[in-house]
């Protein structure tokens, strides 16, 4: 199912599709009913419900892809929170991508409320027709955000995980393909008649790089296995994910484009694309300092040993 | 990606962690890098062998008990977790031996197998020598065949082995073709340090402890039996035991997870003090490290996962050992921010046990490869950027 996404979305999602979404009407690929016959969006709805049947584990595999593509699409609101909180009558039409629903944040700021059909506010779903918004602009082009006046009644703690965990894992994706695009231009870009990733200098930033993905992308999974299980403190292995996910984003992006050098300075080349949207990522739902200090709270303020963590 | 411990697996823990609490010594040992610590090591490593938790992963005919990599892990998180004594016979159980299972002769594994996992043999390494470290090829010490006596002379000086002025036997790579360069012509000798013509230089650590040696070779006489892999061959053979150095079977996380722990506890402790007032940052690199350790532990598991399926360790191990090292050094230096003016001490119990361990863990990024070369191997064979 992974690479059955990976493929597609490598076919129908390239850098175009999403280059042309900050200039379109929507911000988004078009893609969305594809996406829904795929699996993609369903992931967590039960089978008998047109869904794939898929727990936490699935929905980040999928998700990272996601990232790795820099889809311009609200899945991660949609497949990893309203979906499961829908009836079964909604949640057939949310897998298939016949609707589109978003999820109003704490911040208070909302993703692509002018083309989703409903809008998760709280615990409740209201047509975004309904709400006061005022559009702004991202330094992402692609994301379409809308603030919405009183900031939104807490929303549900598992949506907050799976909403967490979800970016968690695009983040992955992201830092994922920036090492890769880089290594590639590494390998390519010749200066004083070599290729500039037989210097060290760059080797080792770009190894560094590995480092991170290596040892957050675990992260990332375990906390994912701790939802599906129901795990007493998946919280707190959510926040670590996404602490450790957005900082390696960050890391790649920023070595991305110190090692493109110039050109990946411009808007004309393919990086800012995905550093643009990891810099957007990496803060939503929490940045890394947030995820640290919720981990902090439950790692020093009690008396638990690590293993009951 | 199953992560559910199985029944057997939560009883092996459990008979783990029974033993261990009845069984480690209180309080705890010196260190085992120092001539009389060192005994007592030896006595520890010797009641962890009569009850079969010295090679847990080994076969039952070498004293094992023939676990998996996951019961390995359990047990390593069990044995740091009681704040058990480091193992004096790490060398040669995590380096050596698995060359031997994998490259070794029978009659050398019954030979050799035994009396190393009971201590009876205890082992060092010999690869660095003064003008090859991480350019480890460079090696010059030689073996000169010995038909008449059926074997090989060896001369040369090796340094920095670890423990080299306690240990019985070193094992280590000589240049045996003086005609190859580099890579070729090396191979793979078992040395009795207790054979005429070596001298055992002790050589002081940072740490203040004799842990370090060098190693002089003059005409020394090792039998044919005692060549591992094929003549020759020796990089090749070395290479399945930095294999596992770097990689999984040196620092297990539950060795990181323990530190950890005693980390927080340590914060805890200072906060009620109300000696952190000062330094609200320290908070951070608490929780950093801590997050840290147990991205590793999930690390590990995901690996070991991954090897249980059939799959293989390669260039990867090097990030690992980039990861544990760095890691090592942060958790340490945290604590010495919590302990503050007390940090220097030497003589009292927490502030020692975290000043000594510091210099310790300094060491790691430089042995077994130093972490410039391991980014390089990250670089070159992860990455597949062009090495010139």
């Amino acid at each position: 199912m992974r690479d059955a996404v990976r493929a597609f979305l490598e076919k129908e999602c390239p850098p175009k599709v999403v280059r042309d979404a900050w200039t379109n009407d929507t911000g988004r690929s078009g893609l969305w009913p594809r996406l829904g016959e795929l699996g993609v969006l369903g992931v967590l709805a039960p089978e008998a419900h047109g869904g794939f049947g898929g727990d936490e584990l699935d929905l980040v595999l999928l998700l990272e892809e996601t990232g790795r593509a820099a889809l311009p699409e609200p899945v991660v609101e949609h497949a990893a929170v309203a979906v499961p909180l829908l009836d079964e009558a909604r949640a057939e039409a949310a897998a298939a991508g016949a609707v589109t629903i978003t999820v109003a944040p704490p911040s208070g700021l909302v993703l692509y409320a002018d083309t989703a059909d409903l809008v998760l506010l709280g615990d409740r779903f209201v047509e975004p027709g309904t709400l006061q918004r005022r559009r702004h602009e991202s330094v992402d082009g692609s994301r379409r955000l809308f603030a919405i006046p009183a900031p939104p009644p807490s929303v549900q703690l598992a949506s907050v995980d799976r909403v967490v965990l979800g970016i968690a894992a695009q983040l992955i994706g992201l830092a994922d393909r920036m090492l890769t695009m880089t290594v590639d231009y590494a390998k390519e870009r010749h200066q004083f008649g070599v290729p500039i990733g037989s210097f060290q200098a760059v080797k080792h930033h770009l190894a560094d790089v590995a480092l991170a993905l290596e040892f957050s992308r675990p992260l990332v999974y375990r906390a994912a296995w701790s939802i599906a299980r129901g795990d007493d403190d998946r919280s707190v292995h959510v926040a670590m994910a996404k602490a450790r996910a957005s900082e390696t984003a960050l890391h790649a992006g920023r070595v991305a484009l110190q090692v493109h050098g110039a050109i990946g300075y411009t808007t004309e080349y393919d990086l800012h694309l995905w550093m643009k949207r990891a810099w957007a990522l990496a803060a939503s739902w929490g940045d890394a300092a947030w995820h640290d200090a919720r981990v902090g709270r439950a790692i020093l303020d009690t008396d638990r040993l690590p293993e009951e963590q | 990606m199953d992560l559910t411990f199985t029944d057997q697996e939560d009883a092996f823990r459990a008979d783990a962690r029974a033993w261990l609490e009845e069984n480690v010594p209180r309080p705890p040992l010196p260190s085992g890098d120092t001539r009389e610590g060192f005994a007592l090591h030896k006595e520890w490593e010797r009641a962890l062998f009569d009850a079969r938790w010295a090679v847990v992963s080994w076969p039952r005919a070498y004293g094992g008990r023939d676990a998996t990599l996951m019961e390995w892990l359990i047990f390593e998180e069990e044995y740091y977790r009681a704040g058990a004594p480091q193992r004096v016979t790490q060398n040669g159980i995590f380096l050596l031996a698995p060359t031997l299972f994998e490259l070794g002769t029978e009659e050398q594994r019954d030979r050799i197998l035994p009396k190393m996992a009971s201590a009876e043999e205890t082992w060092c390494q010999g690869w660095s020598e003064p003008n090859a470290g991480s350019d480890l090829a460079g090696i010059k010490s030689r073996a000169v065949p010995d038909e008449a006596n059926g074997g090989w002379r060896l001369s040369g000086q090796k340094t920095w082995t670890t423990r080299g002025a306690f240990c019985d036997r070193l094992f280590g790579l000589f240049r045996s073709d003086p005609d190859a360069e580099r890579h070729h012509g090396l191979t793979y000798f078992l040395v009795d340090l207790r054979a005429e013509g070596v001298t055992v230089r002790p050589v002081e650590r940072l740490d203040g402890d004799e842990g370090f040696a060098e190693v002089f070779l003059e005409d020394v006489f090792v039998p044919d039996r005692d060549v591992l892999g094929a003549v020759h061959e020796g990089w090749r053979v070395a290479m399945a035991t930095t294999g596992s150095e770097r990689g999984l079977t040196l620092r297990s996380p539950g060795r990181f997870m323990a530190a950890a722990a005693r980390l927080a506890d340590l914060y805890r402790r200072r906060a009620d003090d109300g000696a952190l007032d000062s330094d609200p940052t320290v908070r951070d690199a608490v929780v950093r490290a801590w997050i840290d350790a147990d991205a590793y532990r999930w690390q590990t598991f995901w690996t070991v996962t991954r090897l249980m399926d059939g799959g293989q360790t390669g260039p990867e191990a090097s990030l690992v050992k980039i990861f544990w090292s760095e890691l090592d050094v942060r958790l340490h230096e945290t604590a010495l921010r919590l302990l503050g003016p007390r940090a220097e001490l030497v003589d009292g119990d927490d502030p020692a046990a975290w000043i000594k361990g510091w210099q310790f863990a300094l060491s790691g990024p430089i042995y077994a490869g130093t972490n410039e070369i391991q980014r390089n191997v990250v670089a070159e064979r992860v990455l597949g950027l062009p090495r010139r």
